[in-house]
């Protein structure tokens, strides 16, 4: 599957790949107004802070392929970093077993999530509203509203610290090898078989019953890793920011946002994870830029709105071009194959695009 | 078919996108604390104040006259007993109250904004502190509390429950907002039982008494002078705060912002949310952008990730001011910054529920009761750190409620009424 330089420039540029040519804008925007950026100290904090919304938008992204929603991601994120300040608190010889702790929670969450969804038949939507105002209501009960203090350095060093004094990158963060290691792990994953049943089910989730699609196993492992995504999300933020209830507040928003930048299509069936990843980049990116340039802060929310609404757009361009086109993929034969990597380039987990 | 649908979802996306450019911004955060509105006079809200011909202020929320009130009023020596900053005064015209004056135990109909942020939970749990005090002594018999939530409709609902059904013997009032819970607080006056406003403001002074600390001017004022005393002309500030809109929090801000320019400080503001997150990344922003000499909080939430920045960043702390959080206070004692910790005194909590003792004994109490508001100081710190020991991050080290019963448990445990 090799592609020509042109190849891979249109592709930048097309409605599809929008998310990467925001990308590449912005940071030479950033660039621009502050060249210290690039160096490779500053880039490396750049990515750690990136790192816990990147990791879960990655995760709401298999949810939101498999044609669910997750909301209850920020409010776990919350729950997470609030527990982890009780639980660890200045003993440090806890942080494995408080770890081992959050992920077993977390799993928990999501398996209720998603066996909520596709047991009792409750949208997801709604199941995922209720699980985060149970769980907020769960951290406002235990903490009377209240930050019980940061937790033992140890624990912080995960998402605070990293190697320093390190060749050519000069500082390496844990939160960042964390991100890599993960976004390996979910490639990997979306090339298996079982990785491509998400967007099976996302398409079409009749087709996929009929294929022989356990299709509530497919969805609520979905749940699952959204779940344990919000969770190492949580350890990262303890340790960059510290304990406080409004960690990880609007976090569901941020993660669907990133997904839907990265040109994944809500509803399911359709998306990349890079995309997603770079969807969250973009944001953060967005952020700073408007940070660097100095725009006034009562007009900060406004521009970001903008921006994204316009990306979106852009991307939603190739929908409309393909409608009113000539089908690149013939619906009938998409809804008929079972599996991914269905005829055409709609499945953009096909090798073509990822291994480009 | 599907495929419309597909295109469809794209567009709800846009919609999807408008909210996350709310969400992840600080308009959905509580408000903090309190407000002052003031002057108790039909207090001018500030955005109303467009008089023609005044000289344009850069910042809409600045109101003159109440700076110089506030900027006097923070070196008056209060009146009242030293020990007992919650019955102490400035300034005060005082009120007769013998047409109140009645024996026995009194039912109090308490109508709260909400208990949404650390400031309010703490002096909501010192004053269910001091009501146990009160009931004990004969002078309350129940308090039957409406949590509006945050809600202005709420609120108005809450209060007109009280007028109609609550048999209510005096009203105590913390509003939600300034302007839409004065019709309200009006007919709580009507029906004759004594009304007693606390906190945030009411265009009124129908009330018996309106409590309040000095105000967002005078916090604005001490925090912006004791940043320009500390920093050269020129140095660059970064002041975090909440959110927008709320006068309590703009008024702050617009002392500071208009001091700060007086004195040639280059100050730039960002709304955090109290969100730690977002002020990290604020400040490593600023940070590699260039220097920054100097932090101003509108609410101390949240210092201690801007001075965690500092450290991250390797370069030296700045000058702070945060506010009496204990969080705040207890990072500033560990890395012997330059620092201030104003205060919106939260032991404003504790005044109401004496007023009504006050009322009913029918003595005469001040109209407008402003409480002191001074800031900590590093001569201070340790004194605040030692009585508020064991006390939990977000507990206010002026809640002033160390002889009350249950001191400190209560407070450490921080469990809501």
């Amino acid at each position: 599957m090799r592609r020509s330089a042109r190849e891979v420039a249109l592709d930048l540029v097309s409605p599809q790949r929008a998310v990467f040519l925001l990308l590449v804008v912005l940071l030479v925007a950033i660039v621009v107004v502050n060249p210290s950026f690039a160096e490779p100290g500053q880039l490396m904090r750049f990515l750690q802070r990136v790192a816990p919304v990147a990791i879960v938008a990655m995760g709401q992204f298999f949810v939101i392929v498999s044609g669910e929603f997750d909301l209850s991601m920020g409010s776990l994120v919350t729950a997470q970093v609030v527990g982890a300040g009780v639980l660890v608190g200045q003993d440090g010889s806890r942080t494995v077993p408080v770890l081992a702790l959050m992920l077993a929670f977390g799993t928990l969450v999501g398996l209720v999530n998603g066996l909520a969804t596709t047991f009792l038949r409750v949208p997801s939507f709604i199941v995922t509203l209720g699980m985060m105002l149970a769980l907020l209501g769960a951290v406002m009960f235990w903490t009377g509203g209240a930050a019980t203090g940061n937790p033992a350095d140890e624990f912080r060093q995960i998402g605070r610290g990293g190697w320093r004094e390190v060749p050519v990158l000069d500082f390496v963060p844990y939160a960042v090898v964390i991100l890599v290691v993960l976004l390996v792990l979910a490639l990997w994953y979306t090339h298996r078989p079982a990785g491509k049943l998400h967007v099976a089910v996302g398409d079409n989730v009749a087709t996929a019953h009929h294929a022989g699609v356990r299709v509530w196993w497919v969805k609520t492992r979905a749940f699952v890793i959204s779940s344990l995504s919000a969770t190492v999300a949580g350890v990262l933020l303890v340790g960059y920011a510290g304990v406080h209830p409004s960690v990880g507040r609007g976090y569901e928003f941020t993660a669907i946002t990133a997904v839907v930048l990265g040109g994944v299509v809500l509803g399911g069936g359709r998306g990349w994870i890079v995309g997603a990843l770079a969807g969250a980049v973009v944001l953060e990116a967005l952020f700073v830029l408007l940070n660097y340039a100095g725009v006034p802060s009562t007009v900060r929310s406004s521009v970001q709105g903008v921006i994204i609404i316009a990306a979106v757009a852009y991307s939603a361009l190739d929908f409309r071009r393909r409608r009113s086109g000539p089908a690149t993929t013939s619906p009938a034969g998409g809804d008929a194959a079972p599996a991914p990597g269905r005829g055409g380039d709609t499945s953009t987990t096909s090798p073509a695009h990822s291994g480009a | 078919m599907r495929r419309r649908t597909k295109v469809a979802a794209v567009t709800g996306a846009a919609a999807l996108l408008v909210l996350t450019a709310c969400t992840t911004d600080p308009t959905v955060t509580p408000p903090s604390e309190s407000s002052p509105a003031a002057t108790s006079e039909p207090a001018p809200e500030p955005e109303d104040s467009d008089e023609p011909g005044g000289e344009a202020p850069a910042n809409e929320w600045f109101d003159q006259a109440m700076f110089d009130t506030q900027y006097a009023q923070r070196s008056v020596t209060p009146e009242g007993p030293a020990d007992q900053p919650y019955l102490q005064h400035i300034d005060a015209e005082f009120v007769d109250t013998s047409q109140f004056a009645s024996e026995g135990a009194k039912k109090v109909c308490f109508a709260n904004a909400s208990i949404s942020n650390p400031w309010r939970q703490t002096g909501w749990i010192t004053m269910n502190q001091q009501l146990k005090v009160l009931q004990e002594a004969g002078v309350i018999s129940e308090m039957e509390t409406r949590d509006a939530q945050d809600n202005d409709d709420t609120q108005i609902a809450d209060i007109d429950y009280f007028i109609a059904e609550g048999g209510c013997d005096v009203f105590i009032i913390s509003p939600n907002s300034t302007a839409a819970m004065t019709p309200a607080v009006e007919r709580a006056c009507e029906t004759g039982k004594p009304v007693i406003v606390f906190d945030r403001g009411v265009q009124t002074d129908c009330p018996v008494t309106f409590i309040h600390p000095i105000g967002g001017f005078a916090w604005g004022i001490d925090t912006a002078e004791f940043l320009i005393e500390h920093l050269e002309p020129g140095s660059k500030v970064v002041a975090l705060r909440i959110l927008p809109g709320v006068d309590v929090l703009e008024q702050r801000w617009a002392a500071a912002e208009k001091l700060f320019a007086e004195a040639g400080i280059e100050a730039e503001d960002h709304f955090t949310g109290a969100d730690p997150v977002k002020i990290k990344s604020i400040i490593s922003d600023a940070l590699a952008r260039g220097e920054v000499h100097g932090i101003w909080m509108d609410a101390g939430d949240g210092a201690v990730a801007a001075l965690e920045a500092f450290e991250d960043a390797g370069v030296d702390y700045p000058v702070i001011t945060g506010e009496d959080e204990l969080s705040f206070l207890r990072k500033w004692k560990e890395t012997g910054v330059t620092a201030l910790g104003p205060v919106y005194s939260n032991f404003q909590w504790r005044t109401p529920l004496l007023a009504v003792q006050k009322i009913f004994a029918g003595e005469e109490i001040p109209s407008e009761w402003v409480l002191p508001q001074a800031p900590i100081t590093v001569d201070e710190l340790d004194d605040y750190l030692a009585r508020n020991e064991g006390m939990p991050d977000g507990h206010y080290a002026k809640f002033g409620g160390e002889d009350l019963p249950g001191y400190p448990e209560v407070w450490q445990e921080r469990v809501m009424p």
